[in-house]
């Protein structure tokens, strides 16, 4: 058997995570391998195609009404959905309260001493919210958790902003553990040259773009029966697309320390592509009305 | 005199350094000073409410213990809550030794411990509910308390529980004080800036409670502040300001009560013993309500002596009269307790190191009995503590700020005193090295030490530590007493 591979998939806020996870998983899972999905979002969305529910039923918010997490049962917890992929969302607190990075770090504790990581997985998803914004959020790229992180962006600027912030998380990461950066996966929002951009910002962080998902409405078509793509219509093109992705990430072997870019490097980036101008340093700092006297 | 010479001091404090690597030297020699009482200011020659350097065994505490420990926690009739984890609240608990006057659970809460015991569960989705549930619980199982205060621990401030609001709520529903407190421990170097938080709270939240309301008063009502009660210090002191004439309207906070504290500014003195953990509410009681405040020390006949001609010099003569009468009257009790200890106690040398007021202000009592402090220093002294204490302390005597364990053992070994009075952490150390030692936290379980009833009971207890046989028989019977020394001098 196979030794598990376990990754973790990062990205700006509202890139289309889950999705991508999701359909990748739902692919990976088609071709046979065995998948665990775990939510690392208090919102708990990382499940809900591969359940067909709204919400799972978290970690966090159980343990709550158990009393403490050392109450719970694994199979409290664990759900199985489409594939035999199994799922668990680690939960935590609505927006404004509380500590959602202690509530990973409890639930990622809690399923490693259940044994939830057993023998027969092939892999382990971890979907993390938007950008690592505390320890907490960290904890699946610490030692002995996800060696893989695969970083979803698209052609935008803040998206890639995002990836390369993630970039040196895993950079500090890297050095006291064994995790790597494994890709960029474009999950394309139509932007111009779009792949061509992702790539050259793959270059530059020392990895690869592993593939290009094109933007297409069976996403949404699927979507809006809590399903995945693969699951709702196996034959569509779309499943395709998920399918090369999970059959590169089955063969990836390019696992590296990612060297993050400084900021100028990443707007001469984005210029050369044209998606930003050039800075015009004369008018930093200066009034609408000031420069409307220098107009005059 | 002084044990050592200004010189054999400085090359004390040069050797001591001499262990320490190159960066702590520097930082640890800036605390360190010989004392020149001719000095006005201590800023050139000594730092203080610095950081502790790692590894020192710094003996401080943090802004929890500041507040909840120090300044909250005595108040009988409020209920301190302690937000957080059980640590802090539990050994916390009852540890300083608070006297009051009530029944334990039925209208004064000091010894008991409330706390939100925070689980997992409470730091992931925030504290907030459970809080106001304890308040709640609080109130009905409760009844007669008076207000509550909310003492946060350090994840309080961490995951940004809105203790605030929950307070402001919570006040409404019960129709009493609930007072948010913001002194979570990693808050600043020691439990000093607790103290100021605590202060704070205070004014905000309880100070101006009943302002413009009527209060019957009188020319001579005066409050103590910075008294703890400490084995029943604040009672001590009260009689002598009763014995003299005026109306001590209120205690802060030994055995103090809410309406008492929200009644002080209406008085017309404000007393401050211990300057360093309330001199921020005096200071702003002056500024908001016009009230002077005058720091004393009712430590030993002298310092009671001066201090009651002090406070009395704020009054008309009838209390100024009250004052010389005071005086006159305890003068042949506090003559007898000379008598009896000061021949067993002459000329023996004393090394302090306490907190907010003892390392200066029991150097008078000291010196009442013939004895001498040869070196003090305080656990999370400002510098404005340190001005007061040049004046208090002998020439060429050791002065210590933040002290480590292993310059106290040092200098203690170098000065080798008759005395030490620290507290419970240090207090082992020294028994072991055969040297006599009482507690100047908790007074080791005895006191009172204010006042004219504390002095017989402090002249007893150093008499009976420093005097006690067992220090003669601490070389047992089978080792002789010249192969101790050479193992000393080995």
């Amino acid at each position: 058997m196979a030794k598990l591979r376990q990754c973790a998939i990062y990205g700006k806020g509202g890139i289309g995570k889950s999705t991508t996870t999701q359909n990748l998983v739902a692919a990976l899972a088609e071709s046979g391998k065995k998948v665990m999905i775990v939510g690392c979002d208090p919102k708990a969305d990382s499940t809900r195609l591969i359940l067909h529910s709204k919400a799972q039923n978290t970690v966090m918010h159980l343990a709550a009404e158990a009393g403490s997490v050392e109450d719970l049962e694994l199979e409290d917890v664990m759900a199985i959905g489409f594939g035999g992929v199994k799922c668990v969302e680690s939960g935590g607190p609505e927006p404004g309260v509380g500590c959602a990075g202690r509530g990973v770090i409890t639930a990622i504790n809690f399923l490693e001493e259940e044994g939830a990581y057993d023998e027969d997985l092939d892999f382990v998803f971890y979907d993390v919210l938007g950008d690592v914004v505390c320890g907490g959020f960290a904890m699946p790229i610490r030692e002995n958790k996800a060696q893989e992180i695969y970083i979803v962006c698209s052609g935008e600027m803040m998206a890639m902003y995002a990836a390369n912030n993630i970039a040196k998380g895993i950079v500090k990461y890297a050095n006291s553990g064994g995790v790597r950066l494994a890709g960029l996966i474009c999950n394309s929002r139509k932007t111009d040259r779009e792949d061509e951009l992702i790539m050259a910002l793959a270059a530059k962080l020392g990895t690869q773009m592993i593939h290009f998902v094109p933007r297409d409405n069976a996403v949404q078509h699927a979507e809006i029966r809590r399903m995945t793509v693969i699951e709702y219509d196996p034959t569509a093109k779309q499943a395709d697309e998920y399918r090369a992705l999970a059959n590169k990430i089955n063969n990836n072997t390019k696992f590296v320390i990612p060297t993050p870019i400084e900021m100028e490097e990443l707007e001469e980036l984005l210029m050369e592509f044209g998606i930003m101008e050039a800075e015009d340093e004369s008018v930093v700092g200066k009034t609408a009305a000031e420069l409307a006297a220098e107009a005059a | 005199m002084a044990a050592l010479t200004r010189e054999a001091t400085e090359a004390l404090i040069a050797e001591v350094l001499e262990v320490y690597p190159e960066k702590a030297k520097k930082d640890r020699a800036k605390h360190l000073m010989i004392n020149d009482k001719t000095l006005e200011s201590s800023k050139k020659c000594i730092t203080s409410n610095r950081k502790s350097l790692p590894g020192v065994m710094t003996m401080r505490g943090c802004a929890y213990a500041g507040s909840k420990g120090v300044v909250w926690g005595p108040i009988k009739d409020i209920i301190s809550i302690s937000h957080g984890p059980i640590g802090c609240g539990q050994y916390a608990r009852a540890g300083r030794r608070n006297y009051y006057v009530g029944t334990t659970g039925v209208d004064a809460f000091c010894e008991l411990n409330f706390t939100s015991d925070f689980q997992e569960k409470d730091i992931v989705f925030g504290g907030d509910k459970k809080l106001a549930k304890l308040i709640e619980e609080i109130e009905q199982l409760f009844p007669l308390n008076k207000g509550i205060s909310v003492q946060s621990e350090c994840p309080i401030g961490l995951i940004g529980d809105d203790i605030e609001a929950v307070s402001k709520k919570a006040a409404a529903a019960i129709g009493k004080p609930v007072v948010p407190v913001r002194c979570e421990g990693f808050r600043g170097v020691s439990q000093s800036l607790g103290h100021h938080i605590a202060n704070d709270s205070v004014r905000d939240w309880i100070l101006s409670n009943r302002d413009g309301q009527a209060f019957e008063t009188t020319p001579y009502d005066v409050a103590i502040l910075g008294d703890y009660n400490i084995g029943g210090d604040a009672w001590a002191s009260r009689i002598l300001l009763e014995q003299m004439g005026l109306r001590v309207v209120a205690q802060w906070s030994g055995d103090g009560t809410l309406a008492e504290m929200e009644n002080t500014p209406k008085v017309k003195l404000n007393l401050l013993h211990c300057y360093r953990s309330m001199n921020y509410i005096s200071r702003h009681m002056e500024e908001k309500y016009g009230i002077p405040w005058l720091e004393y020390n009712f430590f030993g006949p002298t310092k009671i002596a001066e201090s009651l001609r002090k406070i009395a010099s704020f009054f008309d003569d009838k209390i100024k009269e009250g004052a010389e009468r005071v005086i006159a009257q305890h003068k042949e009790m506090m003559d007898a307790v000379i008598a009896k200890y000061r021949p067993r106690l002459e000329g023996k040398k004393v090394m302090l190191y306490v907190g907010g007021l003892r390392p200066r202000h029991v150097v008078g009592a000291y010196e009442d009995l013939g004895m001498e402090v040869v070196g003090t220093g305080y656990e999370f002294a400002h510098n404005d503590d340190y001005d007061r204490t040049i004046k208090d302390m002998g020439d060429a005597t050791l002065i210590y700020d933040d002290v480590t364990g292993y310059e106290f053992e040092e200098f203690v070994k170098a000065c080798k005193p008759d005395l030490i009075g620290s507290g419970i952490k240090e207090k082992y150390v020294f028994h072991k090295m055969g040297v006599p030692f009482r507690q100047l936290h908790s007074w080791d379980y005895s006191g009172p030490y204010h006042g004219v009833d504390g002095f017989a009971i402090f002249a007893r207890d150093m008499d009976m530590t420093l005097n006690n046989p067992c220090w003669s028989k601490l070389t047992p019977p089978w080792v002789k007493k010249d192969e101790v020394a050479e193992k000393k001098a080995a």
